[in-house]
């Protein structure tokens, strides 16, 4: 089980859970069970193609999974995933 | 050390000493820590701290032969060294009495830091103590000019302690008016000023403050058309802005003008930081490719934040400010740090260069002098983005 970490912004898609446990031996397997769990999170998670949106960062562990194999690269137990869109508050 | 032994030492008056040195043929010896020397001391003089003593005289002061005279503040730790150096055989030691304070009151020379006052060595005396400020990095604070985008929720305490680190010149660019709904967070503000343009009010909380700092204000909205011209009057930029569009215009302006910027935004309990430095490290298109939609960035106006929160990653603003200024210590350049002030939690994210940035990559197209003013429409391409407008 891999540790998610979700965004304020997609909190009240979670029950308002900072953090999620998912099973999973990548990190597309691993959201694919957060968005099953938590449905109302998959569209902002996944376009249409099922590609991760552009707009969306995820992290395992503390490095881009864009510069690891994507949502291929494999998950081991107690990784954590980081989900991470922009923000532009400030003020 | 034995009151007898301080008894044997040669003391002289520092009208005698300065003859002494005038003459030629003497070792002068400031017993005394760095950061005093770094103050001020006598032409000439050699910094012995008094824990090193035993060390670094016999580099400062080869020939236990040679006349040497050693000074400190007041007299007291000079004389001190002087007995342990008659200990430890030089043969014509004298301390001088009084110290540097004598001898600055009757009016004799020093070599004193430059470029500051005295009011300004007192104000800024906590710096100038630090190894990694010390006087030179406080004069180099009081040169720089540093502009930040938004006198907000992040903007009001990034001022609030560069003004107070004596950072020489401060832009504001905002074009809104106090709130009595922006005073939860927006410490440099307060109640008589609502309704005055934040720029204003900005000016009367920093120059109160610190009348070293020069407040210049841009009463206004950074667009395509201004923001060259007021960006390269700075030397580093404080991203607090409230939307995408004016977030990618400054990152694509700043990295043409290899300008660095310190940007945050927060939102909720939430609070991000990353510093970006043209070339050095990713920029802010290499972070984030393209803005999210409207339901993925919710604006403060509509979420709500916690106002000393948004005070913890002003400041930390500030401190990447200073940082770069001084060239110390470790930027959060490649890094992005999140704070969750509900947990009380940070987490550090890696963030790469990326290879196909349309801005800052290898393969980004350049751009002639003739268009350096020319931005894309990024209220189009942030269209359905979020943020306050």
């Amino acid at each position: 089980m891999a540790t998610v970490k979700i965004p304020p912004v997609l909190r009240a898609k979670t029950g308002g859970a900072s953090e999620v446990e998912a099973g999973g031996s990548n990190v597309g397997e691993v959201l694919r069970t957060l968005t099953s769990d938590h449905p109302d999170t998959s569209a902002q998670l996944f376009g249409e193609d099922g590609e991760l949106n552009r707009y969306v960062n995820v992290y395992l562990n503390d490095e881009d999974v864009r510069v690891l194999d994507g949502l291929e690269t494999a998950v081991k137990d107690g990784d954590t995933v980081v989900i991470l869109p922009a923000m532009a508050g400030g003020r | 050390m034995a009151t007898d032994q301080l008894q044997q030492i040669e003391e002289i008056a520092p009208f005698e000493a300065q003859a002494e040195i005038e003459g030629g043929d003497v070792v002068l010896i400031d017993t005394r820590e760095p950061h005093e020397y770094k103050e001020a001391h006598l032409e000439g003089g050699k910094l012995v701290p008094p824990g090193l003593l035993a060390d670094e005289i016999g580099d400062a002061a080869p020939d236990k032969s040679a006349r040497t005279i050693l000074y400190c503040r007041s007299g007291n730790r000079s004389a001190i060294a002087a007995a342990q150096l008659q200990a430890m055989g030089y043969e014509n030691v004298a301390s001088m009495a009084g110290g540097i304070l004598l001898w600055q009151e009757q009016g004799l020379p020093v070599v004193a830091a430059s470029g500051m006052t005295a009011e300004q060595r007192e104000r800024y005396s906590r710096h100038t103590l630090l190894p990694e400020v010390g006087v030179d990095g406080q004069v180099k604070l009081l040169n720089s000019k540093v502009l930040l985008l938004g006198a907000g929720g992040l903007g009001a305490p990034t001022a609030l302690y560069l003004a107070a680190a004596g950072v020489g010149t401060i832009g504001l660019v905002d074009d809104d008016v106090v709130d009595a709904s922006n005073l939860q967070r927006q410490v440099i503000h307060n109640t008589e000023r609502i309704g005055m343009a934040k720029t204003a009010s900005a000016r009367i909380f920093i120059e109160g403050l610190n009348p070293d700092v020069n407040v210049v204000e841009h009463n206004g909205r950074l667009d395509a058309s201004n923001i060259l011209p007021i960006l390269e009057q700075y030397d580093i930029v404080v991203d607090g802005a409230d939307n995408f569009p004016t977030r990618y215009l400054l990152n694509d302006a700043s990295v043409r003008l290899r300008i660095p910027v310190v940007s945050a935004s927060i939102l909720g309990f939430d609070g991000q930081i990353s510093t970006f430095v043209p070339y050095e490290g990713p920029c802010y298109r290499c972070l984030y490719p393209t803005p999210p939609p409207a339901e993925l960035a919710p604006s403060c106006s509509a979420n709500g934040v916690l106002g000393v929160m948004a005070g913890t990653m002003g400041t930390l603003q500030a401190n990447e400010v200073i940082k770069l200024i001084l060239g110390a210590g470790d930027p959060l350049v490649g890094r992005l740090l999140l704070y969750d002030a509900l947990g009380t939690t940070f987490t550090e994210l890696k963030v790469r260069r990326d290879p196909d940035c349309p801005i800052c990559s290898d393969n980004a197209p350049e751009i002639p002098e003739s268009e350096m003013g020319q931005f894309p429409d990024y209220d189009l391409f942030c269209a359905g983005a979020g943020g306050d407008r």
